[in-house]
Formats: structure tokens, sequence, C-alpha cells
């Protein structure tokens, strides 16, 4: 337990160094997102009964920067001791595979935890929110995290280079994110467009989220919060197969 | 494409082992099986009875590894660094002997300084601390001196050596020959990923070296008789090649015989550099 304790330690010190780029930034960047959105479609835009679009916009938020971060800490941690060669250190020590997939998770979980607490923080004194079910809310935010962790470490173990994880960002992880419902309800959308948001695992992390605050969605939270588990415990087993068999890792 | 075919060999507990050869010639594959860091289709490597790969803690636990490239983690400084790689060998609380470790590579005046700050023989050097916080049986040196200056190098072997004196068994691999050669008891020659000699240090040189003769003579030609073979010739200056002392002897009594004075001599000893270079097939 120690080698995973310290390999944890060693990745949650790693971002909470350069936390001005890990941490503070993304809560800028939210808190950007909550003043031009909310001031181009707050009166214009009603979603659920009671509930102003601001305040329908923060826990979209808050779930958006939970799991882009996890994502990106998992993800850049490693392909970066990919390309630095400091991987090594870990390779070379008797830290198992399931205390590597560990550590990494759960120091990615923190940083989103962080990240996500911030933008709650930093937003919460423009809007009107009150947190109707914590357990619900806890519950979206671990699993989300979880599951953007391990596709962040199944990331950096497939990518050689960076380009290659920037290219599963933008063009896997940046989409699913602004097409889960961040901004909208997907009521809103045309029946096709609606059909196609219950096929992304984000839009039942979002939705689920969201329901922890009003208490309303768009999505039956407990079905939501299965299926997310379930996303979860598969892409657990495929990374854990990829690190079982040392998959771009040891050759 | 096959790094390796068929090396059989075994370093025993405290030794200090040599693994030399060329390039490509499989030191750093072998090196990467033993520390798992690469697995090999067939075959079992074992450290201290502990099989690499169904054993891998154990066996890992015993080694400690300092890697040819010169890799570190910026986010860290020294003393973060070696208490993150205890950590991973399960050790909490080994600021003591992490401080004598940096006392013995003279590292304890940067041991708040970032990895980054550090110049390339002080990262080497971190690198050889971290492969020794865990206190490992086994040490494996992949090219520990590259690009290492002097004095740095002195006092990396000094440290060395002190560790196979109590008893920590030392694999080197090293491009400089003469350092597998003051420092090694055994040494295996690696050459197109097979063994191509494995004995000790004196048996190879005195097995395979011979002796090279520099004599510069009275006259431009040797008499008949004598021993060994002409490397050189200019004039009255010869370079010869010579099996052993025996051989020496008898090229002395010919000259003696055949009445050519001798104006220079010089005698070059065994050499592992002749050793490596007629082993791996490039002596002129």
């Amino acid at each position: 337990m120690i080698g995973f304790w310290s390999l944890c330690q060693k990745e949650i010190l790693r971002f909470w160094k350069v936390a001005v780029q890990t941490v503070a930034a993304p809560v800028l960047t939210a808190l950007l997102y909550l003043v031009i959105f909310g001031h181009a479609l707050e009166g214009r835009v009603q979603v659920y009964e009671g509930v102003r679009y601001t305040s329908f916009l923060v826990p979209g938020l808050v779930m958006m920067s939970l799991l882009q971060n996890s994502f990106a800490n998992s993800s850049s941690s490693l392909i970066q001791s990919k390309i630095t060669g400091n991987i090594v250190f870990v390779l070379l020590s008797p830290i198992s595979y399931l205390e590597f997939f560990a550590a990494y998770v759960v120091a990615s979980i923190v940083r989103g935890l962080i990240v996500a607490s911030g933008v709650l923080v930093v937003t919460v004194w423009f809007v009107d929110l009150r947190l109707q079910h914590p357990l619900w809310v806890l519950a979206f935010a671990l699993l989300g995290a979880a599951l953007l962790a391990i596709l962040g470490l199944i990331a950096g173990i497939l990518s050689d280079k960076i380009d290659q994880l920037a290219a599963f960002q933008n063009f896997v992880v940046v989409p699913l994110t602004f097409l889960s419902g961040v901004f909208y309800s997907i009521h809103s959308l045309p029946s096709t467009w609606q059909r196609l948001s219950h096929a992304n695992p984000f839009f039942y992390m979002v939705d689920g989220f969201r329901y922890g605050f009003f208490g309303a969605s768009d999505f039956p939270p407990g079905a939501s919060l299965a299926i997310v588990a379930g996303f979860v415990l598969v892409v657990s087993f495929l990374n854990l197969w990829l690190l079982k068999s040392g998959y771009k890792l040891r050759h | 494409m096959r790094a390796l075919a068929g090396v059989s060999l075994e370093v025993e507990e405290g030794e200090f082992f040599g693994l030399l050869g060329p390039n490509g010639a499989g030191k750093t594959t072998l090196i990467n099986i033993i520390a798992g860091l690469v697995r090999a289709d067939t075959g079992a490597t074992r450290v201290m009875g502990a099989d690499v790969v169904s054993d891998y803690r154990r066996a890992r636990r015993m080694l400690g590894v300092v890697p040819q490239e010169l890799v570190f983690d910026p986010f860290f400084t020294v003393r973060e660094t070696l208490r993150l790689q205890s950590g991973y060998y399960g050790l909490r609380c080994n600021d003591a002997w992490i401080d004598e470790v940096m006392h013995h590579l003279d590292l304890t005046a940067k041991a708040d300084a970032n990895m980054r700050a550090l110049s390339g023989g002080m990262k080497r050097r971190v690198l050889v601390a971290q492969a020794l916080v865990h206190k490992p049986p086994v040490i494996v040196l992949d090219e520990p001196t590259a690009g290492v200056d002097v004095e740095l190098r002195q006092g990396l072997w000094q440290f060395v050596r002190r560790m196979n004196r109590d008893g920590h068994t030392i694999v080197l691999t090293t491009h400089y020959l003469e350092e597998a050669e003051t420092q090694c008891s055994r040494i295996a020659m690696l050459k197109d990923g097979r063994v191509a000699a494995l004995d000790t240090t004196r048996n190879l040189l005195g097995n395979f070296s011979g002796l090279e003769l520099r004599l510069h003579l009275d006259r431009d030609a040797l008499p008949p008789g004598v021993p060994g073979r002409v490397l050189e010739n200019d004039g009255a200056n010869f370079k010869l090649r010579l099996a052993n002392y025996r051989e020496l002897e008898e090229a002395l009594a010919r000259l003696r015989e055949a009445g050519v004075a001798i104006r220079e001599m010089e005698l070059h000893p065994p050499d592992l550099e002749e050793v490596f270079l007629r082993l791996t097939g490039r002596a002129s």
C-alpha cells in the first residue's frame, strides 16, 4: 500500500506544484463561460420551472470542468513521463499494475474534485443554487471523475506523442462534453439529436449531477448512475488489461 | 528483430561483474529484462532466486538499476525525488539513509534544488541515489559514467566499491574498458546477442590479449626465429604481438644470439580493449 500512496502522492504533488495552470486556469475558464453564456442567454432560455438559466448552467460547468481535468491529469502525466523517460522509476519499482492504476486514477479524481470545487466556489455567488441531493452530486462527481481519469490513462498509454493525445482530447473528450447537455437540456434538441445524446455517456454524468442540485433531470438519475458505473467497469477492465500486459510501457 | 539469443550466465553474490560489448550487442536489453522493463520471449531470469516475471515484486526489491539515459522528473527536488522513490519500494521514514546516500554522492548541498536546475553530472548522481534508496543487494549500473567528469567518476567508483565490499553485487556495463578492467572481477562480453566470452578479468586478459612489444633496434631487420607477429615496421622500429611472457623471453634471447642491440624497448601489458576488439572482430 505504501507504493500506491507514494505514487498517488507524487501524482497529486505534480499537479499541485503547477496549480495556477492545473487548477486556477480551468476555474477561470468556467467563470468566463458562465459570464458569457449567462449574459447571452439569461432570460431567453428556461429549462426547469423556476430555475434561471445561469443556475441551470453552473452544475453543468462544474461537471464539465471535473471531467476535463480528471482526463487531463492522468493522460498528461503519463504521456509526459513516457516521453521524458521518467516512467522508468515507477516501472523499475515493485508497484503492481493495480496500484499503478489506482494511484493515477485517485490522483486524477482529486484534481477533478479540487477544480470542480473551485468552479462551484467562484460561480455560486452569481446564481441561486441549492444542493437538494448531495449524495447524488457526490456519486456522479466521483464516478464521472473516475471514468475520465481511466480514459485519460488509456489515452496516455496508447499515445506515443503529445499530438496523438491532443487529438484524443480535441476530437473525443471535448465534443462529448460539449454535446452532453452542459449548456442546454437535451429536451430542447430535435428528436434525432436527443436519441444521439443518449449514446453519449457524458450526458448521464451531467444530467445526474444536475439532478442533485435541482431534483429534476432529463433521465432518471438511478438509471444514469447505473449506466455511468457500467462504463467505469468496462473501461477499468480494459485499462487493467493494458497495464497487466505492459502494452506500450514494458516492451 | 532478435536482440538476444541464448544468453545464459550467472552472476555470483557479492561479485563485481562487467557486461561489455559493442553498441547493439544486447547489453541494455539484457539489463532491461533483468529489471522487468522488457519481457523476454523465452527463458527465465532470476534475481537472488526471485523470478523477474512471476515473483517480480521480490525481484525488483532486490534490484537497484541506474538507467543509461539521463532521465528525471522536473517537478521535484532531489530530496522529494528520493523520498518518492523510497515510497515506491514500500519504505517510509527513509531520511537517514537518503541523507547518507546524498552525502556519499556529494548531493547534500543540492538536496532542495529542483531536478531541472542540476547539471548533467549532478542528475547522474541522483540517478545513482535513486537506485540505492532501498538498499538493494544487487545494483545494476548501465553506463553510469557516461558524460560524467573525472571527479565524480572517482567519487562514484569509491562509493560503488564500498557498496561491493559491504556485500552488494554489482553488475556494470560501460564503454570505458579501463573502468571494467579495474573494477570488475569477472566479465561477460556480448556480441550479436550472444555471450562471446565469460571469464574472470585476469583470465580474459591472459588468454586473449597477449603482449605488445615495441622495439627500436640498431638495424632494420629482425633476426630469424623471433616469435610473434609483426604489427608495424618503420625502419628500425618494430611493433610485435606476442602471445605471452615466454615468447618475450624467447624474442629477447633470439636478439641477443644474433647480436642485435636494443636501443629502446616498451612493453604494453594485456589490455581489455584488445580482448574486446579481438572478440568483436574489430582488431586490426
